[in-house]
């Protein structure tokens, strides 16, 4: 690569979160630190923080046990429906947490106030995905050749997992664990639907003093709280990933994946059984929910200013925009990253996860108010906030691929006279479009979810699915019901939809290995 | 460029034309153009909106993010250069910080003299009344009908034993009808005594949860297509109305019913933001809001009740939705002074 696109690359992403991350949020800071008298934590903190930790700790290891075989079933083997299986596992991620959290409800016993144990099962739904899509496609790339050579020296099953694979495996599975563990720090509407009154993490209470009680001294005390407990855990969990990760010889798919022996067949079917059960069962509620309502998609309705069906073409706009930001601005920060060795930078592009989006959405409205940058108002922020959510997973999922990438194949390239372009497009591309898919399908999926800072900046006359849906279940009446429950199965299908899209795409471009 | 990025990148741009097309306006005649910022539940007929465009020759922009205590919050945060020219949505539960902090221009709308004096909260007329949505207790007809037992009426009545664990609230904290609720408590039974009735409210099995979603459309045994078991719940005196309405197949009668001793009043009020880039725009928005085409469309579009004098009530309001006569109500100023800390020894004692 030359100079130019070298320091292009780091500079690119470093303005974009300047600008929509850092910009905002500070500005929000500020003024709530001067907004009161003297800088303290509310009361409480100290227990309020514990509980946020802990449980999304648990949920994450919950999450690692139940997505780790799926990721195997996926990572490892041939079998019909892979590929659908990969892209169903996306729904629950997309499914906003309001929907998912009403179909458990309707699972669980009548008089069930909330509680711990639910929280856990919830997020472990809602983020198993994120483990079995990031460390399956690892997975997927592990050349099993060098588990072939321990095995001819001798080494047990047990002993080649754990020398072999899973050292290879560690930068997959840290960036999974630390995608769930911050999607579950910062968990929203699962705590407050789920967890029964009075349950608060730091996102809940920041959100309760932001929006609620006007005490906005407060909420950015907690966020900066949140925030920096945030940076700690990524920086631990990098320092942990780089000390235990070996880049391994990456392989094509092709040469990896095969069909299952006799008994893993027998383990494959159990596991792809227990997922599709555990996976279904909500969703089962809300299509048959939805039954019947079909209709009142092409209907006005005078809870939207829009039809319906408008809300998916806006959403699909939207996130196809956001995408497109999060591929080319994530992309970029990928290869600035994957020059360097794995450190604690790698997670520290997580941070923006880690804010609060009651705040950023706040940040944006003080901070883009007057000229230049007066565009608080304007319809691209719904795209621009989406792909700040979406950006981190770019990163996390390409950058290792990058790394893992022979530099001997790009020095014989530039040896046979092919410019860093060509090199680029020949070597790097081919031998990472996979990850680039998966990267495209998880930011269109985040992008096609996300709620909590969309609600703040779409307009009236485009609203996205989430936000309809949002809007439909606030409103009594059969019909209302029946519509949200119709809009998330339009949202979930086009979520597979999206992310099938996604696999072909890069297995077309695998071909070319 | 790969085909597939070419692909990506044509899809990216149709999208973006696609938004910016379907965008309406965007910037271009900002003169010409009137913003309402407003709350998530803020919806009004095309029709209703086409007419006040065609009479006043401007274009309106409306502006929606969050609740009404974030469109609020928005407000406070941009004061002096607000997004927009007109807010609507606060109501009296979140008036006095705002008039405490100067957020609106005085401005007295026409039509204003067809407005009950009692929605006149504000005789300043820094905020003008639009709607009342008042908050009751909502009954499941059914239930009570199959098992011979009298439905209460009044809130002294969720106490008795024979309506053990049968109502489900909202958090205040974190919902609005839920401190509307908690509100008419303290309305009823005074600062003394809105504590021991919680307490007994409690020892009667009362179920609270966080949002008005999961309250009625899950635990509410009444909603149209729910599975809850719970018969009595705490919603607004027209969602009866919005059951007939949305019912999946017509209906002869409503299948719930309000409790009319229980209601708390919320008004909804609008105002000129202060520093508004349009005043006379945001004036005649505010008149537009009073006029009887504006009030007569509130109903069925957001499930309120208009302020204006005999403006007609579409069927179902009129059989089912009730307009209390007299309704529990506290000051603006009264919530403003004490809410935070009514919420704190709420949750001290119903929740821990």
């Amino acid at each position: 690569m030359t100079r130019g696109w070298r320091i292009g690359a780091v500079l690119v992403p470093a303005a974009f979160v300047a600008l929509f991350f850092a910009y905002p949020l500070v500005s929000i800071f500020g003024r709530g630190l001067t907004d009161g008298d003297g800088i303290s934590l509310p009361m409480g903190t100290d227990s309020l923080l514990w509980f946020t930790i802990w449980q999304a700790a648990l949920s994450t290891l919950l999450t690692l046990v139940a997505g780790l075989p799926l990721a195997w079933a996926i990572g490892r083997f041939r079998f019909r429906g892979r590929s659908t299986a990969r892209a169903l596992v996306l729904v629950p991620f997309v499914l906003p947490t309001v929907v998912v959290a009403a179909a458990f409800l309707e699972v669980l016993p009548d008089d069930y106030e909330g509680g711990i144990g639910t929280i856990l099962v919830a997020h472990v739904f809602f983020n198993v995905a994120v483990v079995t899509r990031i460390v399956g496609g690892a997975w997927a790339t592990i050349d099993p050749a060098a588990g072939e050579v321990a095995a001819v020296l001798g080494a047990g099953p047990w002993r080649r997992v754990r020398e072999v694979t899973l050292p290879q495996l560690a930068p997959a599975l840290s960036a999974s664990a630390a995608l769930t563990f911050l999607f579950c720090f910062t968990s929203f509407g699962v705590i407050l639907i789920l967890g029964g009154p009075g349950r608060a993490t730091l996102e809940t209470e920041i959100y309760n003093r932001a929006a609620r009680q006007f005490d906005l001294q407060a909420a950015a005390m907690l966020s900066l709280l949140q925030l920096g407990a945030v940076a700690i855990v990524l920086a631990v969990a990098s320092i942990l990933e780089g000390r235990a990760g070996v880049a391994g010889k990456l392989a094509g798919e092709r040469d990896v994946l095969r069909r299952p022996t006799a008994r893993e067949r027998v383990a494959l079917v159990t596991v792809l059984s227990l997922a599709a059960v555990a996976l279904a069962l909500p969703l089962a509620v809300l299509v048959e929910r939805s039954l019947g309502s079909f209709g009142a998609l092409f209907r006005e309705t005078p809870v939207l200013l829009v039809r319906p069906w408008q809300a998916a073409g806006y959403s699909i706009a939207f996130a196809a925009v956001a995408t497109v930001i999060a591929l080319l601005i994530g992309g970029l920060a990928a290869h600035a990253l994957a020059r360097r060795p794995p450190g604690a930078l790698d997670g520290f592009v997580l941070l923006p996860l880690g804010a609060s989006a009651v705040m950023l959405g706040f940040g944006f409205v003080i901070a883009f108010d007057s000229p230049p940058l007066d565009f608080r108002s304007s319809w691209w922020l719904v795209p621009v906030a989406q792909a700040l959510v979406a950006t981190p997973f770019v990163i996390r999922i390409v950058t290792p691929a990058l790394r893992s990438i022979d530099p001997r194949l790009r020095e014989v390239a530039a040896t046979l006279g092919a410019p860093p372009s060509r090199a680029w497009r020949e070597v790097d591309l081919p031998l990472t479009s996979r990850a680039f898919a998966a990267a495209a399908g998880f930011a269109f999926a985040i992008s096609l979810g996300e709620f909590g800072a969309t609600v703040f900046v779409a307009r009236a006359e485009q609203p996205t699915l989430p936000v309809a849906i949002f809007r439909f279940l606030g409103r009594p009446g059969e019909q209302n019901q029946g519509t949200a429950a119709v809009l998330a199965v339009v949202l979930a299908a086009i979520a597979v939809g999206a992310a099938l899209l996604a696999e072909r795409a890069a297995d077309g471009r695998a071909e070319v290995l | 460029m790969t085909i597939c990025h070419k692909v990506g990148v044509a899809f990216a741009v149709v999208a973006a034309l696609f938004i910016a097309g379907c965008g309406g306006s965007g910037d271009s005649g900002a003169s010409k153009e009137v913003v309402l910022v407003t709350h998530d539940s803020f919806v009004i007929p095309k029709e209703v909106k086409a007419a006040f465009e065609q009479e006043s020759g401007l274009t309106l922009k409306i502006l929606q993010g969050g609740d009404a205590g974030e469109a609020v919050n928005r407000a406070l945060l941009t004061k002096g250069n607000p997004q927009g020219d007109v807010l609507f949505g606060i109501d009296n539960n979140l008036l006095s910080r705002a008039l405490d902090e100067d957020l609106f221009e005085p401005y007295e709308a026409e039509g204003l003299d067809r407005v009950d004096s009692t929605y006149v909260i504000e005789p300043g007329h820094r905020v003008t009344p639009i709607d009342h949505g008042d908050v009751c207790l909502n009954i499941d007809r059914k239930w009570f009908a199959s098992r011979g037992i009298a439905p209460p009426t009044s809130l002294d009545d969720l106490t008795a034993p024979r309506y053990h664990k049968l109502l489900v609230v909202q958090n205040p904290a974190t919902s609005t009808p839920g401190l509307a609720f908690m509100l008419a408590s303290v309305a009823r039974f005074g600062e003394d005594g809105w504590r021991d009735y919680w307490r007994r409210l409690r020892e009667n099995g009362v179920l609270v949860v966080d949002g008005w979603e999961e309250a009625y459309t899950q635990r509410f045994s009444g909603a149209g297509g729910s599975k809850g078991k719970r018969p009595i719940v705490v919603s607004y005196a027209t969602s009866p109305a919005a059951e007939v309405i949305f019912a999946s197949r017509p209906v002869a009668q409503a299948p719930t019913a309000v409790v009319t001793e229980s209601c708390f009043r919320q008004i909804e009020l609008a105002g000129v933001l202060d520093g508004a880039k349009n005043v006379e725009g945001a004036h005649a928005l505010l008149d537009f809001m009073l006029s009887e085409q504006f009030q007569a469309a509130l109903p069925e579009s957001m499930f309120v009740l208009p302020v204006r004098r005999g403006t007609p009530l579409p069927d179902a309001f009129r059989r089912y939705a009730v307009s209390p006569s007299a309704p529990l109500e506290l000051s603006a100023t009264e919530i403003g002074a004490n809410r935070d800390r009514w919420i704190d020894e709420w949750t001290q004692t119903v929740l821990r």
